[in-house]
């Protein structure tokens, strides 16, 4: 690796970190609230939740561009404290991109090396270098008007990475870009940073987004931080109910912790989970649609957790079969990878619906 | 259908055509009909404003022998100058502050600044008076300043309206700037100044070149606040033009205007040539 990296100290450091509005009633909302976090040297980490869930916040603040209302925030060990922004070791992408309008893509480039005073010499070549690196040699003369969404996306990039910054912060640089172009930029940005090695925090609303680029997620709802994991783990163990809903399709199954490792479910059926909650609190088991299979009634493997129930819709998506199954209590989605065969269940069958164990975590209720 | 023509269906036919051209030239007529009269008129040899009498620059003449008015050019030209480039600077400050902060007093102070737009000009001018009178004593403890020179008091109170029109169309195209521009600019360690300097004013200029463009014309313009605070040998041109027609109308009324007309025009030709040089060497960059 390089110069930024430093290994006693993680990249990002926030303890305690919270964040007030107060607005003219006097009414005070809590943005972020208590979050610490660590995000290590050359991670791609990424702050994930719903609008208004303070991940743009948090991020702000790690960029200067807010000051938190309690907590640390620490650089590579360095207090950032009230340093402005202009003091701290970083750089942003702006959702809007922010580029300079009155200048060329080569003078947007070079912005950050002039406010540094970097001799014009070593300029060209580190603006020649950043201005390769996104793929726009082409376009270094052209003013930012003059771009499409992507072009101008691959400016702002390199405006903040010419600097070579200790950590890259990009508030949904891909938000405004249209769906295909924005896959295609997830994994030119993966790979970009694998070859610039600099860490970067990556704010999104777009679950697949997250799970596709990021080394760790960290879900974020209501100004805190749910739970911070690789993808996945996110994807297949989570920890709270709105985590694993947010990432992805899954099932509820509604149930009361029994022991230590045990739960049992609205039906009366008892099934062998582990999880950390206290004995008697509500809990819900999820599992995800891929991970359960149907079977004709009773024909499940004994190994298995089952579930009875009738099928309710049928939907057949080409690469896979989509059922409804009808549980007593409730309502199950059941997705098969479609066989060729003609084994498919029809509305109305009576089915059993089976998961294993480990493919089903324990989530709060 | 007919066929051939590709025309658009929006343009008008027939008489109605006709009756919009004519329209046009009625109004073009109205608004530089008036300015061509006066011009011709300025080199009329005649005493009377109203007869034809030959060909003559005697009025032109007249008006560069004229001690009188020469000075109170001079005194106009200081004024315009000095109250502009004060109000510009302060007007743009208060948009900026208006714009991008928020702060206690903020909406008491919004209000107050675009006052002087809204009220009448005579209870501006006795404002002014009053003020002077009032303050006169204690503004001549500031070294520099010596208010019972006319001058001083006529660049205070023209920067007092002018701040509130260049505010408000600086503020117009602030209003239109992304805010993230500016963070923009902070986070590739440009420091305030460099912020506002590099990335801001650049692009709030054609407001502010705008706004200075509205003072000048305002302050030459002023008659009312001007007439009230001027001091005797110290009158602004267009105090004096009034004063002059109060005395009865001279044809050299008439040369004066021309020369103003000429002025004012001269003025937005070359804010034009400016803008045109400033953007192609912005291409160029």
């Amino acid at each position: 690796m390089d110069a930024t990296t430093n290994g006693q100290h993680p990249a990002v450091e926030l303890t305690g970190v919270s964040k007030r509005f107060g607005d003219r009633s006097g009414t005070e909302v809590t943005a972020v609230d208590d979050v610490d976090l660590t995000i290590g040297d050359g991670e791609f980490y990424s702050l994930l939740g719903p609008s208004g869930c303070g991940k743009t916040t948090t991020l702000r603040m790690i960029a200067g561009l807010e000051l938190p209302t309690a907590g640390s925030i620490r650089i590579h060990g360095e207090e950032m404290g009230l340093r402005p922004p202009n003091k701290r070791p970083v750089n942003t992408v702006f959702q809007s991109y922010a580029l300079f309008p009155h200048m060329s893509v080569a003078k947007n480039v070079g912005f950050g090396l002039e406010m540094r005073r970097v001799p014009q010499s070593e300029r060209k070549a580190l603006i020649d270098w950043a201005i390769e690196l996104v793929e726009m040699g082409s376009m270094a003369h052209r003013k930012p008007t003059q771009l499409s969404g992507g072009q101008q996306q691959r400016v702002a990039l390199a405006r903040a990475l010419v600097n070579r910054p200790e950590v890259l912060l990009l508030d949904e640089p891909l938000g405004a870009l249209d769906l295909k172009l924005r896959h295609q930029m997830q994994v030119e940005l993966k790979n970009l940073q694998r070859e610039v090695g600099i860490t970067f925090v990556y704010v999104t609303h777009d679950q697949e987004e997250a799970v596709t680029m990021s080394d760790r997620i960290a879900v974020m709802h209501d100004g805190r931080l749910l739970q911070v994991d690789t993808p996945e783990a996110i994807y297949e163990r989570p920890t709270t109910r709105f985590v694993a809903d947010f990432i992805g399709k899954t099932n509820f199954l509604e149930a009361t912790v029994a022991g230590a490792d045990e739960v049992v479910l609205a039906n009366g059926d008892r099934l062998r989970l582990p999880s950390e909650h206290a004995s008697g609190s509500a809990v819900a088991v999820t599992v995800r649609p891929e991970r359960l299979t149907v079977h004709r009634r009773g024909e499940a493997p004994a190994d298995r957790h089952t579930v009875d129930g009738r099928v309710e819709t049928v939907t057949y998506l080409g690469n896979a079969v989509v059922y409804g199954v009808g549980v007593d209590w409730m309502h199950l989605e059941v997705r098969c990878p479609a066989t060729l065969a003609g084994d498919r269940r029809d509305v109305g069958d009576d089915v059993t619906v089976s998961f294993e164990p480990q493919h089903a975590a324990v989530v709060t209720g | 259908m007919s066929k051939g023509v590709a025309k658009s269906t929006a343009e008008p036919q027939g008489f109605s055509r006709w009756l919009l051209r004519g329209h046009s030239l009625g109004v073009f007529v109205f608004f530089y009909a008036p300015i061509v009269v006066l011009c011709i008129f300025s080199f009329n040899d005649s005493n009377a404003v109203g007869n034809w009498n030959g060909f003559t620059l005697g009025w032109y003449e007249a008006l560069f022998d004229n001690d009188n008015i020469q000075s109170s050019i001079w005194v106009s030209v200081k004024v315009c100058v000095f109250s502009t480039v004060i109000a510009v600077v302060l007007g743009t400050a208060g948009a900026l502050a208006l714009e991008r902060f928020r702060w206690w007093g903020q909406k008491a102070f919004d209000a107050v600044l675009y006052l002087p737009i809204i009220i009448p000009d005579v209870t501006m001018a006795v404002m002014m008076l009053v003020f002077f009178n009032e303050a006169a004593g204690w503004l001549d403890w500031i070294p520099g300043i010596d208010l019972q020179d006319g001058l001083e008091k006529l660049v205070l109170s023209h920067v007092a309206f002018n701040i509130s029109f260049v505010s408000v169309v600086v503020r117009a195209r602030l209003a239109n700037l992304d805010a993230s521009m500016e963070e923009a600019a902070a986070d590739l360690y440009a420091n305030r100044w460099q912020a506002f300097r590099r990335v801001t004013l650049p692009q709030i200029m054609p407001g502010v070149i705008g706004g200075a463009l509205l003072a000048v014309t305002i302050s030459l313009d002023d008659v009312v606040v001007s007439s009230f605070v001027s001091a005797v040998g110290g009158t602004p041109l267009s105090v004096f033009v009034f004063g002059m027609l109060r005395k009865g109308v001279s044809p050299l009324v008439n040369s004066v205007s021309v020369v103003m007309l000429a002025a004012s025009m001269a003025l937005v030709l070359a804010s034009l040539v400016i803008s045109r040089a400033s953007g192609s060497e912005r291409e160029e960059r």
